[in-house]
């Protein structure tokens, strides 16, 4: 049998466990994106207050690129977080001397992804609802698409944050919040990709995200959505996955060889 | 009476990091139903041999067979039939007790787990910390729990890495007296580190002496004792330890 959902489904249990046991945890879902959604929206209502006409679209430009934002690295959090709390309770080794395929450990790891994304979405669309009417069911049928790759890329970025922490254990371990932040500036999360010098464009436009909050800034615009920008972010993440899986797979054999996953699971 | 089949076999084991050698061809086996004892002083290549063992780490050379298959082409299904626990490891400190066992039990696919949990806790006598925080418990309880944890599947082999460091002598003597029982009623087959003397000669079938990643002894308790003219196994620790005692005998 190659792939247990079984095992899959053990793994997430652990983790609503460990989210249900304190409410504390929720904070860190629900504090820090709040307070990313307030800052942004009582800036750009200032700025709308201040501006010349024609500039209120742009503010839905900006709480849409930040609730999109925190999709992708609620995800990436779901994956490298999940690892990080193995490392911290001394549990590692545990798991890794079960019946685990690391296959499994990685999807259980994407799914505490999905769930602390969707925890994060539902409170900022409504609070972004409520406060500045943006309605994040404008962007229509594309939300879908959207959501799933700035997901998928999460989860890529999550392996790679995993595998670094492996490589270079705990004193590695902020890259699990730092990692989605060195692609921020080239991902077009709240400006346009032509913004950046010409030599970075293409760099941005290599990132599966970049099409992503180009296409949602053209749908707030009245656009029709950009079927073909998604299908793009798509094959991306095809690519990023793959280059993700490797260098997983790579990191996992030399921390096998070089004794540095018992190291850095009983440090 | 013919030899019980073993179940496992490591054969010429190495393991090299970068220039040091940690393991250098280390050969023995588990037989079906026995306690062997693996031991040396720091350094020896004890916890190296275990983590290769466990599939953590992967040999320089040589392999590992596990009832009779090989550990890296059958690893999962080698270790739904095997359970490890150590000192130097913990469960989630923030779950409930009956959480953590619950988890593994799911990953270890116990059936009917609840009852297995239920069993376990009476069995080792823990039943009353079925809702405490693991994080709160004593070394002593956090022991037990981790050994719940390890019988959990019914495994077929247990490896123990220390299981009595950190424990008083009352609960550290609870702890043998339960794995021989075990090991009595069940078959099972045990491989024990320990720096623990006693934990060796009580539990013990057999053992296994590590000095700089080779056998340095290898026999029952007594006749380690003998072939190397000391008293105790403590006395032959100490002897390797300073340098008194090497592969030939006393210096």
């Amino acid at each position: 049998m190659p792939f247990s959902f079984h095992t899959v489904s053990a793994l997430v249990l652990r983790y609503v466990f460990l989210y249900t046991r304190h409410p504390v945890r929720f904070v860190e879902l629900i504090f820090w994106p709040l307070v990313d959604l307030l800052v942004w929206g009582f800036l750009t209502i200032y700025l709308q207050k201040t501006a010349a006409a024609g500039f209120p679209a742009t503010i839905t430009f900006l709480i849409g690129g930040m609730i999109l934002w925190d999709v992708l690295f609620r995800s990436q959090q779901g994956v490298a977080i999940s690892f990080l709390e193995d490392v911290w309770t001394r549990n590692l080794l545990n798991v890794f001397v079960a019946p685990v395929r690391t296959v499994e450990y990685v999807a259980a790891t994407c799914l505490v992804g999905v769930l602390r994304v969707g925890v994060t979405l539902a409170i900022l669309t409504v609070v972004a609802a409520l406060a500045y009417g943006f309605q994040l069911a404008d962007l229509g049928l594309a939300l879908i698409p959207f959501l799933g790759n700035l997901m998928l890329f999460g989860w890529f970025l999550g392996m790679v944050s995993t595998a670094l922490i492996m490589r270079w254990g705990q004193a590695a371990e902020s890259l699990a919040w730092a990692v989605p932040f060195f692609i921020q500036p080239l991902a077009a999360v709240f400006y346009p990709v032509s913004v950046l010098p010409w030599w970075l464009q293409p760099v941005a436009k290599a990132l599966p995200c970049t099409p992503i909050f180009e296409g949602m800034r053209a749908v707030l615009s009245g656009q029709a959505t950009p079927w073909g920008q998604l299908q793009s972010a798509f094959l991306l993440n095809l690519v990023w996955g793959g280059l993700a899986a490797w260098f997983f797979a790579a990191n996992l054999r030399h921390v096998r060889k070089t004794g540095l996953l018992v190291k850095v699971a009983t440090q | 009476m013919p030899p019980a089949t073993p179940i496992l076999e490591a054969d010429r084991l190495a393991k090299v990091f970068g220039e040091f050698t940690a393991l250098d061809g280390l050969s023995f086996t588990v037989a079906e139903g026995e306690s062997l004892g693996l031991l040396g002083v720091n350094g020896a290549g004890k916890t190296t041999a275990m983590n290769l063992l466990l599939g953590l780490t992967t040999p320089t050379s040589g392999t590992v067979r596990i009832f009779g298959l090989d550990l890296w082409k059958h690893r999962i299904e080698i270790l739904r039939q095997v359970n490890f626990s150590s000192a130097y490891t913990a469960l989630p400190s923030n779950l409930l007790v009956w959480q953590n066992l619950l988890v593994f039990a799911k990953l270890y696919r116990v059936p009917r787990p609840k009852q297995r949990i239920d069993e376990l806790l009476e069995l080792l006598d823990i039943t009353h910390l079925r809702k405490s925080v693991t994080g709160t418990l004593s070394a002593g309880e956090s022991t037990r729990v981790n050994l719940a944890k390890a019988l959990l599947n019914q495994p077929r082999l247990l490896l123990l890495d220390e299981p009595t460091a950190s424990l008083d002598p009352d609960i550290a003597d609870r702890v043998r007296k339960l794995l021989r029982h075990l090991q009595q009623e069940t078959g099972l087959s045990i491989l024990y580190t320990s720096h623990n003397m006693r934990d060796i000669e009580e539990v013990c079938d057999r053992l296994v002496f590590l000095h700089g990643g080779k056998v340095l002894a290898e026999g029952t308790p007594s006749e380690v004792k003998t072939r190397f003219n000391q008293a105790s196994l403590e006395d032959f620790f100490i002897g390797v330890a300073r340098g008194e005692i090497d592969a030939i005998g006393l210096k």
